[in-house]
């Protein structure tokens, strides 16, 4: 059931004197379009209590959700983005950097360290959807592929949660090539049989699910995420015909063999300690 | 005679047009048109010079996919000898958008890996224009570990638009299986040579790709996108930019041996490879010989250290603690 309708949400800031805006009390779901009041999903982890539908969040957000309070020191927070193309569209792409810098906080999408999982040592990555779509350039490609190397050094396990469009079109070539970079690191750490563990948010898509995502040992995935390697539209124009229901969802996919569990946002903290700590290779 | 020319070649095609007419014109005649023809044939080949050294980068984008140029069966056939192609993944099916088999180079055994565009439309059809499904990669993978098994060097061809978005291509893991080259090339062991004759499409090209040493045709092209995907994203109409997209994205050989991403550009006959197929299938020859001579009986581990910092210093950024 919609609460408002479309106009009446103007209508109704402009008569109520109630100081906070619209859209910072109600959300809208964007699988099941529900109108949901803020503070519900915000107790319920993010997560619309109607659909189950698992919402993008801030990367600081799992962080927190997933790893023991106090546990979290990250690395190189200060690497940052150059533009070695010069890559100039409608805004510069150093401009639409800044912005997404000035919007999250962070100089570019992932932010990698290590912490604890019920006591579980890991390093783990997070990407920042809000940054340019979480798109994977040079930044992201170095950071994630120092988390692995870090790992392999100190000998634990590598968790990366993933939301990304793919890589990053402003870099070109060089985004392209994280690919293979991130790829080749995740190669190393598996010949030190050292668990590596990703967990597929909405939406996970293009090379970076063409690499870090889809190389779990073990590939989790959360309720409704989109997960796929072309995007739904680009295959809709391609193929000429209407895509089946469920289509690149996470139960599609589960269904078809391609990721080995959905774990809901409230059971994922203790799953991944579960798994990290049964994975673990006695020396 | 080329059948196709591209649209800036059209002023090539008009003096070719007024040569081969005064040829014809002045066949069995006592007309005196050689010096005529003799001029005309140095100011044919200077404009050429000229308009290639200058072309951009959709110019060189339209030669890299141009319908003439010579595709991976061709330089198969020219360069190797006793080819014999193998076929399937063992799990679903055998792709016809990537070649795969054993070869002979100069003697030597080696295994190929190749998208195959295809040179007619029919052929074109059949190889689905050189777009890999999950079971063209998990063949591709297939073959590298037997070359491993038998240590023999790897020599692949990257000529595709990219990996084929589709339904099947979804259900069936395109973005598992291009990860599983990925990590796997990392750790082979054994040498590989990567050529990119033409297209090279994304993940799907880079999926073939991660070779000791990289070499790139002169007017091939290797791009995270393609110039008319970066067009629809900017300007949401993927024909109106696309000439521009394809200067923004740097995607020439020169552009990627400039970023460090290719070890050499290898240069075309003039007008494109094309022109002079035999020509350039001698240079590709030439190249492949000396680069592998290069890479013949290194140290393995040696070999992936290096195969390791090759990919590992692909990339730009700052750390700002360290200015
Ligand atoms: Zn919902």
């Amino acid at each position: 059931m919609a609460w408002f309708k479309k106009g009446e949400e103007e209508e109704r800031r402009g008569r109520h004197d109630d100081p906070k805006p619209f859209e910072e009390l109600w959300v809208k779901c964007k699988s099941c379009n529900e109108m949901i009041y803020r503070k519900v999903i915000e107790r319920n982890l993010q997560v619309c209590p109607k659909c189950n539908y698992h919402f993008q969040i801030p990367a600081r957000s799992r962080i927190e959700f997933v790893v023991d309070p106090g546990s979290f020191l990250e690395y190189d927070a200060d690497l940052a983005p150059t533009d070695p193309l010069e890559f100039k569209d409608s805004k510069k792409y150093p401009h639409r950097l800044k912005e997404s810098q000035e919007v999250t906080g962070h100089k570019d999408a992932v932010i990698c360290g290590e912490a604890k999982i019920e006591g579980q040592p890991v390093m783990i990555g997070v990407f920042e959807f809000h940054f340019m779509g979480g798109s994977m350039g040079s930044v992201v490609g170095e950071k994630i592929t120092r988390l692995i190397e870090r790992a392999i050094e100190k000998r634990v396990g590598v968790l990366i949660f993933c939301a990304s469009g793919g890589a990053r079109m402003q870099e070109g070539i060089l985004s392209l090539m994280q690919m293979a970079k991130t790829s080749a690191a995740l190669a190393r750490l598996k010949e030190a049989r050292l668990p590596y563990i990703t967990v597929l948010t909405d939406p996970t898509t293009g090379g970076v699910s063409a690499s870090i995502a889809m190389l779990g040992d073990i590939i989790i995935a959360e309720p409704k995420a989109m997960i796929g390697f072309a995007g739904p539209r680009v295959i809709k124009d391609t193929i000429r015909a209407e895509l089946p229901e469920g289509f690149q969802r996470a139960e599609y996919l589960l269904q078809h063999g391609m990721i080995d569990l959905i774990v809901e946002r409230k059971d994922l903290r203790h799953t991944l300690a579960s798994l990290l700590t049964m994975l673990k290779v006695d020396h | 005679m080329v059948k196709h020319y591209l649209d800036f070649e059209k002023p090539l095609v008009e003096l070719e047009n007024e040569i081969e007419h005064l040829k014809r014109f002045s066949r069995g005649k006592t007309l005196h048109v050689e010096d005529q023809i003799k001029h005309l044939e140095e100011k044919l080949l200077r404009l050429r010079k000229e308009i290639f050294s200058n072309l951009s980068g959709w110019q060189i984008t339209q030669i890299a996919r141009h319908i003439d140029r010579p595709k991976a069966s061709f330089y198969i056939n020219e360069l190797f000898t006793d080819f014999i192609e193998l076929h399937g993944d063992r799990h679903y099916g055998d792709d016809p958008a990537i070649i795969g088999g054993m070869a002979k180079l100069d003697g030597k055994p080696v295994f190929l890996i190749g998208h195959q565009k295809g040179t007619d439309f029919k052929e074109m059809a059949h190889r689905n224009f050189g777009m890999p499904h999950p079971e063209g990669y998990r063949k591709a993978l297939r073959l590298m570990r037997m070359a491993e098994t038998f240590q023999k060097p790897i020599l692949t061809m990257i000529d595709t638009p990219g990996a084929f978005p589709g339904v099947g291509a979804e259900e069936r893991g395109q973005a598992e299986a291009i990860a599983q080259n990925l990590r796997a090339m990392a750790l082979l062991r054994t040498p590989i040579i990567t050529l990119v004759i033409g297209e090279g499409g994304s993940g799907g090209a880079l999926a073939i790709g991660m070779g000791d040493r990289i070499l790139m045709l002169e007017y091939s092209i290797y791009s995270v996108i393609s110039p008319e995907g970066c067009a629809a994203i900017l300007w949401k109409d993927g024909e109106k930019g696309k000439a521009i997209a394809a200067d923004y994205l740097k995607l020439t050989a020169r552009d990627l041996f400039r970023l460090g991403v290719i070890d050499e550009v290898l240069e075309e006959p003039l007008g494109g490879a094309h022109r002079n197929p035999k020509e350039m299938a001698n240079r590709l020859k030439e190249a492949l010989l000396r680069h592998l001579k290069n890479l013949e009986g290194a140290d393995l581990d040696g070999l992936l250290n290096q195969r390791y910092e090759k990919f590992r210093k692909m990339g730009a950024f700052i750390e700002e603690h360290r200015k």
